[in-house]
């Protein structure tokens, strides 16, 4: 039994590594920010939930499992918002083609009646309006 | 079997973590950098634990909860900054094309 879980522990410590490896490959190849992004994402969850796992199936104490979940729970936090962060600064940098967009939900967003930016924190009740304005100019 | 996985799995992060500073060197924009040093992170995680694995131990799992809870924040941090100097960049030019 031990041995099958050990066994089991180092097959996920090894997809986990080809997990990231295959990430490495997609950050050097993929001509896009956007598409870099969702390479990287792959051993940044998946990676890391079964290095995690891994480690857990070796290891078999209370404490550090504890401490693996509490890792893995912080990983699936803060991971998305700095997806996120990340994402919306590439999308306000002009760094996403526009020709490699099928839809573009953002632009009506972005710029508002006077074509300037506007700012997604300080979107209050009268964008309603100035949403009304922009579509009726157009 | 054991030690080939092990093996196998450290030549696997070490690629991919050698990869990912080309990456880091190469990259264009300040924000590949930072996607990239994420995704670095990513790898030191599964490389700290494939450490933890062979040498059965809990040492450093206080590590790696440090790195999941801090790991985010550079890329948060950076990420803001760009966008506040692109946006000042967006403002001067509309100011230039006014006056003009």
């Amino acid at each position: 039994m031990t041995a099958v879980l050990d066994s089991a522990s180092l097959l996920c410590l090894t997809a986990s590594a080809l997990l990231s490896l295959a990430a490495a490959v997609g950050l050097l190849r993929f001509p896009d920010l956007l598409s870099r992004m969702h390479a990287g994402t792959k051993p940044q969850v998946l990676g890391v939930l079964l290095a995690l796992l891994g480690v857990g199936l070796r290891l078999r104490s209370g404490l550090d499992v504890g401490m693996l979940l509490l890792v893995g729970l912080f990983q699936c936090l803060t991971l998305p918002v700095a997806a996120h962060m990340v994402g919306r600064a590439v999308y306000r940098t002009d760094l996403v083609r526009s020709c490699d967009l099928a839809v573009d939900d953002l632009s009506v967003e972005r710029t508002g009646e006077d074509g300037r930016a506007v700012d997604g924190d300080q979107l209050g009740p009268d964008d309603h309006v100035s949403e009304d304005v922009h579509r009726s100019d157009g | 079997m054991s030690t080939v996985l092990t093996w196998v799995s450290a030549t696997l992060l070490t690629a991919a973590a050698l990869l990912i500073v080309v990456r880091i060197v190469r990259g264009p924009t300040v924000l590949d950098r930072v996607v990239a040093l994420d995704v670095l992170i990513a790898v030191i995680v599964s490389a700290l634990a494939l450490e933890a694995v062979v040498n059965r131990h809990g040492t450093t799992l206080p590590i790696l909860i440090t790195l999941s809870l801090l790991g985010f924040l550079s890329s948060v941090t950076v990420a803001r900054y760009v966008e506040r100097d692109s946006s000042e960049v967006a403002e001067d030019d509309d100011v230039e094309e006014g006056r003009g």
